[in-house]
């Protein structure tokens, strides 16, 4: 079969990934995207530009990893219910069956006026449209007394990766009924059921091979998602483990100490053998450095993603304010296509149509007992509403939670597609 | 199990008025109301057909079943009694079909019970997306009807007594596969273009009247996934052709 031009230029941007990015000459005829980060909002965005353009458009994506560990599902690894290769992802699809140019560089700042990308390796790369999808940074002193130093005995592990793996050790090296804390994160963060899902996932863990170890969780929230969901699955497969402790009870957390493995509240102190802190959060840097954002997150158009302060720049997922939608992958990937079809329409003539977003989060609680919550949503005039919403009913049968289960499998392999092949 | 006819907890599952008469204008022809009354047969075979025809509307999306009937997106029903698990040439069951005919799998009143119960454990690999009839009651019910179809389904042969699809006023417009292709990006987030379907069923390839009917099952609520009736909630028939006018351009699967 002869190639053809979109597979010529995909064998050209595998060459042009290890080069420095200005030797790239082909994209001079043809408008140029250059998007940020490659989880489920960057890459769904380059896949998409570049997939519906045929070619018209020319995409770069600039991401760090050349291996990309999602953070969702990551909670399945923590229990045992996935291997940690399974949750791994290459950009070989982007570039090869769509052309994309993946750049495994960081980038460090933009050139709002100039239309630039500065790569920590001291390349540029200019851009028509700039799409922003860089997730989140942690603000480590959110929490008093933690730091970047101290995650290391007190890991957040709430970006994939290598912390999730120490986590997981850390909980199979606790002594018997040794007692696990998270300090759980305050609004908003990134997957709002995540940290309860991580708590089910330990509990489940300890259940197996250190069933008297105790689990407690500090809040500074009052109340979290699909909390009576997670309750009554605490209380049903866990009986007596899992303690939350809200702010009523614990008055404010005022230190951890990552040398002691203590919690200091204006209740009481608590002692851990094993823990987990999960800060406060904001846009990723490069939001911020590019100007895009208003206090920790960058605001955005409702009907397109497109920011507030620069027209040229797109901010997705958990970056962006999105109003209702929560900060997920789910929603980062369905952001991702509005936005990839309102970069076409300002690049080409292709056609615009009205925005449409949706979310649904599942969360595991114990063998094949899975909820879920979800909600579609529309572009107000400020912001993006709910217009239809579900959420998992306490009391339901095995067979409903199972097979919710089932499907949060195939909805993993379903949008694991969707951003990388 | 009790041979007796019971009645149903509720009345049969009503058509939509505001889609009734534009769906009697499509006249698809897949099935009907039955008019064999469970007191002309053996208490054996009797069942409440119409009872039967409520419960069937779970499976028309993808099964039909009478007069003409023929294999879509699953293998038509027509007699089914005896009939080996693979035993259509003019359907591609999946590999666990196969599997499970060469173990000797043929469908009679138990099998089809046990199947229905629970498909994916039954038939582990099985692309049939639906999770399963629980109500023992319903499942007996609905076995015996089907069971009472000979290979020609002529005992559902009267046009004038059968019952359409839904979505007519979706299937009487012309899709804009443009717009469907982007508004299948709100279902590729789960159902995968490629296929696959571990959790989630494939939806490519499928005739456009199957698809638009599953979809306003969801809508109408005759089907119970809250992430299907949320995203079908707001899709109006210009929706439902877009995305049936593209999915069923993408290869069966």
């Amino acid at each position: 079969m002869p190639l053809n031009r979109r597979q010529i230029l995909a064998g050209s941007a595998l060459g042009a990934a290890t080069l420095a990015v200005p030797a790239i000459s082909l994209g001079q005829a043809r408008p140029r995207v250059v998007v940020v980060g490659g989880g489920a909002g960057g890459a769904t965005a380059a896949r998409y530009i570049a997939k519906d353009s045929g070619g018209e458009v020319d995409v770069t994506l600039i991401e760090a990893s050349k291996r990309y560990y999602t953070c969702f599902f990551s909670n399945l690894y923590l229990g045992g219910f996935r291997d940690y290769a399974s949750i791994g992802h290459d950009y070989d699809g982007l570039a090869v069956n769509h052309g994309v140019n993946v750049v495994h560089d960081w980038a460090s700042s933009v050139d709002t006026s100039a239309r630039q990308v500065m790569l920590a390796s001291g390349a540029s790369v200019s851009y028509d449209r700039l799409v922003l999808s860089p997730g989140i940074d942690i603000k480590y002193d959110s929490v008093p007394g933690y730091s970047v130093e101290a995650q290391g005995r007190l890991p957040h592990a709430w970006k994939s990766g290598t912390q999730v793996k120490q986590l997981r050790a850390m909980v199979d090296a606790m002594p018997e009924g040794g007692t696990f804390i998270m300090v759980a994160p305050p609004n908003p963060y990134r997957c709002p059921p995540g940290p309860y899902e991580r708590i089910s996932m330990i509990a489940h863990l300890l259940s197996q091979g250190n069933p008297t170890a105790k689990i407690i969780v500090i809040d500074p929230k009052p109340k979290f998602s699909k909390q009576g969901l997670f309750q009554e699955g605490w209380e049903n497969h866990y009986p007596g483990m899992v303690e939350w402790i809200g702010p009523d009870i614990h008055g404010g957390i005022l230190n951890v100490n990552p040398e002691t493995l203590e919690v200091e509240t204006d209740f009481d102190t608590f002692k851990a053998d094993a823990g987990t802190v999960v800060p406060g959060q904001k846009a990723g840097m490069i939001a911020q450095a590019a100007g895009v954002t208003d206090g920790d997150w960058a605001p955005i158009d409702p009907a397109s993603m497109r920011s507030r302060a620069d027209e040229n720049i797109f901010v997705l997922g958990d970056a962006s304010v999105a109003s209702a939608m929560p900060k997920s992958a789910f929603s980062a990937n369905s952001q991702a296509k509005v936005c990839a079809n309102a970069v076409r329409g300002d690049l080409t003539d292709s056609r615009v149509f009205p925005a449409r977003y949706a979310n649904t989060c599942w969360s595991l609680i114990a063998t094949d007992d899975g909820v879920k919550v979800g909600a579609n949503y529309t572009a107000g005039e400020d912001s993006i509403e709910v217009a239809d919403s579900f959420i998992s009913q306490t009391g339901e049968d095995a067979a409903t939670r199972r097979t919710t289960y089932e499907e949060s499998e195939g909805w993993y392999a379903g949008i694991t597609a969707d951003m990388f092949s | 199990m009790s041979h007796r006819i019971r009645k149903p907890a509720t009345g049969p599952v009503q058509l939509n008025d505001r889609t009734g008469s534009l769906m009697r204008q499509v006249g698809l022809v897949v099935l009907g109301i039955g008019c064999l009354s469970m007191l002309e047969l053996p208490m054996a075979f009797a069942f409440d057909a119409e009872k039967a025809l409520s419960s069937f509307r779970k499976c028309k999306a993808c099964h039909e079943i009478g007069l003409d009937a023929e294999s879509k997106v699953g293998p038509h029903l027509n007699g089914l009694d005896g009939r080996p698990a693979s035993g259509l040439d003019d359907f591609a069951y999946s590999k666990a079909f196969f599997e499970a005919a060469q173990d000797g799998l043929t469908w009679d009143r138990d099998s089809l019970d046990e199947f229905i119960r629970m498909p994916k454990a039954f038939i582990k690999g099985t692309k049939m997306s639906y999770a399963g009839m629980r109500n023992p009651d319903e499942r007996d019910n609905l076995i015996r009807w089907l069971l009472h179809f000979s290979p020609d389904g002529a005992e559902l042969a009267d046009a004038n007594e059968k019952t359409e699809l839904l979505g007519g006023s979706a299937l009487a417009i012309e899709g804009d596969s443009a717009y469907g292709e982007y508004l299948s990006g709100e279902c590729v987030t789960c159902h995968r273009v490629s296929g696959g379907d571990s959790g989630i069923p494939a939806i490519t390839g499928w005739p456009k009247e199957n698809f638009i009917h599953a979809l306003y099952e969801y809508k109408e609520r005759f089907r119970d996934n809250p992430v299907m009736q949320t995203v079908t909630a707001r899709l109006g028939d210009e929706e439902m052709a877009a995305l049936a006018a593209y999915f069923g351009t993408l290869p069966a699967q």
